[in-house]
């Protein structure tokens, strides 16, 4: 994992020698220090400094998380739960697995910080079944907390209670939509329910519940320790400090990079990243996980930040840039993706199930040289169809980047019908 | 043939019970169904079955959930599982080649098993490792920033360790 960070150091401290799963360390750096001081905390200021931070959910929908919390229920005599979201999964995202196996406290830390702001005395952590040593070393740090006084009845003399468990997702990348997740939680089949209602009044077990991703809770003690205007500067006006940016694919130093929000794609390829592998003319970017609309070369001089990225068309997302280069085919490329999102379809909306194969079917045509000249049109309309008919954002998140080559890379499926299919690429 | 816990797995069980409210019993399913995997290295209509009985649920109900994952396996695999990602950033960084190699060097495709169960091979959608791509998950072990070299290398070193009854996980 690359380490260099031209930004601030305060969610990525990964290469200074220190190993943060382990308690001491981590309460050496400062870790828990003012924990007790927090729980006896007005819940209320509490989660007003997470407002002013201008901490958008970083799980690839932007939504800011401070409001999202203000959403359950003033009073209801049922549970509420916190559910933190580590079922990370969208193609290009290698962020939360950084907290997971290298950070887990700052994330335990967010998650009792957050819980009591929510009023919650139980918290799931829902972990994707593939990070096996990921979830070994959270069951290892929550037991450390145990051990501790840290968690478990009044916590620290406060008077406050929490319980975190750990629940493993069992490769379906569907989960990581908050409502399969809870449906998965249940030990059902993860398929995404109606909204509304939404989680924050029906969620796990029928009961009021707060659904945030990991990096969006592991910045929570970052924001208390440096108060949430200070952490909203670092950012731009409406999108708050700093985040982890990934990037992978044909570029000469992939991996991960905090930066602030905002900062310059084009910088973030060329410099932060070292410019392209073997300096091939760059071809695409994924700005942001395989679901966002691709952007072409002219494009990329912009700002990576939720609503600079909607100006051009595209979407943030997780912040998982995939770069690609010259000679690779964008038919290969969309060949891969579309196959994911069939792959991954639940099953449950018609348009999706259906739609999404046929994309796939559509573009593996073209590659296999079995396409014909109506297919090009074909196979938008189909994406256009599936946009807007399904419950959860699965089919529009199949539907986008397939519509965004077909716009601009449209010559290249000509190519394709004209030579009888593609030769293999990468 | 009935299944049935180890003494293990019976304590390990018992732990994941005290995780949910005791109503909710059925989210304890997935985590009761990665003990029966672990201890029988798949999942048995038996198995589930058993898992039916212990949560006070329809076995249909377990096999709709079993059915929907795919790290619920329903057939054995090889000692070693080769799960190959071959996602968009995977892809990018030559994971097609690393296929070749499987075939070549183990015989087989994405799908088989190799006749004397040692190796077993699947494509597998995106790990979360782009970063340091291409990436192979050996049975639980994340094996990154592969190159042909390195994996021909990890794959002899498979080749010739030795291995006692087949396991699953
Ligand atoms: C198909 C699909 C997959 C998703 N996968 C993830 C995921 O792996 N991790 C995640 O945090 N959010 C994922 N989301 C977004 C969640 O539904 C939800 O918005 C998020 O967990 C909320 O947390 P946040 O507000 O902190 O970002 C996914 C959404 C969809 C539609
Ligand atoms: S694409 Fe292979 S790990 Fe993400």
């Amino acid at each position: 994992m690359a380490t260099e960070n031209p930004g601030t150091n305060c969610l990525l401290r990964d290469g200074d020698g220190n190993d943060y799963t382990d308690l001491k360390v981590y309460q050496k750096a400062g870790g828990y220090a003012k924990l007790k001081e927090r729980l006896t905390m007005s819940r209320d200021d509490l989660r007003e400094e997470v407002v002013k931070a201008n901490l958008r959910g970083r799980g690839g929908a932007g939504f800011p998380a401070g409001v999202k919390w203000g959403f359950l229920p003033k009073d209801t005599d049922k549970p509420v739960y916190l559910v933190i979201n580590a079922d990370e999964g969208e193609p290009g995202t290698f962020k939360d697995r950084y907290f997971l196996q290298k950070d887990p406290h700052r994330l335990l830390e967010g998650c009792i910080l957050s819980s009591y702001a929510i009023r919650s005395n139980a918290c799931y952590i829902y972990t994707r079944g593939e990070f096996y040593d990921e979830i070994q070393t959270i069951d290892k740090a929550i037991a450390d907390l145990y051990e501790a006084g840290l968690l478990g009845k009044n916590i620290l003399g406060t008077g406050y209670d929490l319980d975190i468990y750990q629940h493993p997702g069992a490769g379906a990348y569907i989960c990581g939509e908050e409502t399969a997740l809870l449906e998965s939680l249940e030990g059902k089949a993860g398929q995404p329910r109606m909204k509304p209602p939404f989680p924050a009044i029906v969620g796990l077990f029928g009961c009021p519940t707060i659904v945030n991703n990991v990096e969006t809770i592991a910045a929570v003690p970052v924001i208390l320790d440096m108060g949430g205007d200070n952490f909203a500067a670092l950012g731009t006006e409406r999108n708050g400090g700093t985040k982890l940016f990934g990037i992978s694919g044909h570029v000469k130093k992939p991996g991960l990079y905090e930066l602030p929000m905002g900062f310059n794609m084009k910088k973030f390829i060329y410099e932060v990243a070292g410019g392209t592998l073997d300096d091939r003319p760059l071809k695409a970017v994924i700005p942001g996980g395989s679901s966002c609309p691709m952007l072409t070369p002219d494009e990329i001089d912009i700002a990576m930040d939720f609503d600079s990225l909607k100006t051009v068309g595209s979407m943030l997302g997780t912040g998982g840039a995939i770069v690609i280069c010259e000679p690779t085919s964008m038919i290969d490329v969309i060949l891969r993706i579309s196959r994911f999102y069939s792959h991954e379809s639940c099953g449950q909306c018609t348009p999706c199930r259906e739609g999404t194969g046929w994309l796939y079917r559509l573009i593996k045509g073209f590659k296999d040289g079995t396409a014909r000249p109506g297919d090009i049109d074909t196979l938008y309309n189909a994406a256009e169809h599936i946009d807007g008919h399904t419950i959860c954002a699965l089919g529009p998140a199949a539907a986008w980047p397939v519509q965004s080559v077909v716009r601009k890379f449209r010559h290249e499926f000509e190519a394709a019908i004209q030579n009888g299919g593609l030769a293999e690429t990468a | 043939m009935p299944f049935e816990f180890s003494k293990e797995m019976e304590a390990r069980f018992a732990k994941v019970l005290e995780k949910y409210p005791a109503e909710h019993k059925k989210a304890a399913l997935i985590p009761a169904l990665y003990l029966v995997q672990e201890q029988h290295g798949y999942l048995t209509i038996d198995g589930m079955k058993y898992i039916a009985g212990r949560l006070d649920i329809s076995a249909s109900e377990v096999l709709n959930t079993a059915t929907f994952y795919t790290l619920l396996r329903k057939e054995p695999h090889g000692r070693f599982h080769l799960q190959v990602c071959t996602n968009v950033s995977c892809f990018l960084r030559g994971s097609d080649d690393l296929i070749r190699m499987i075939r070549d060097k183990c015989g087989i495709g994405p799908g088989e098993m190799s006749d004397d169960r040692r190796f077993s091979c699947e494509e597998v959608q995106c790990l979360a490792a782009c970063g340091t791509a291409p990436v192979v998950q050996v049975n639980w072990d994340y094996h990154e920033k592969l190159t042909t070299e390195s994996f021909s290398t990890l794959l002899e070193e498979l080749q010739s360790r030795e291995i006692s009854a087949p396991e699953g996980a």
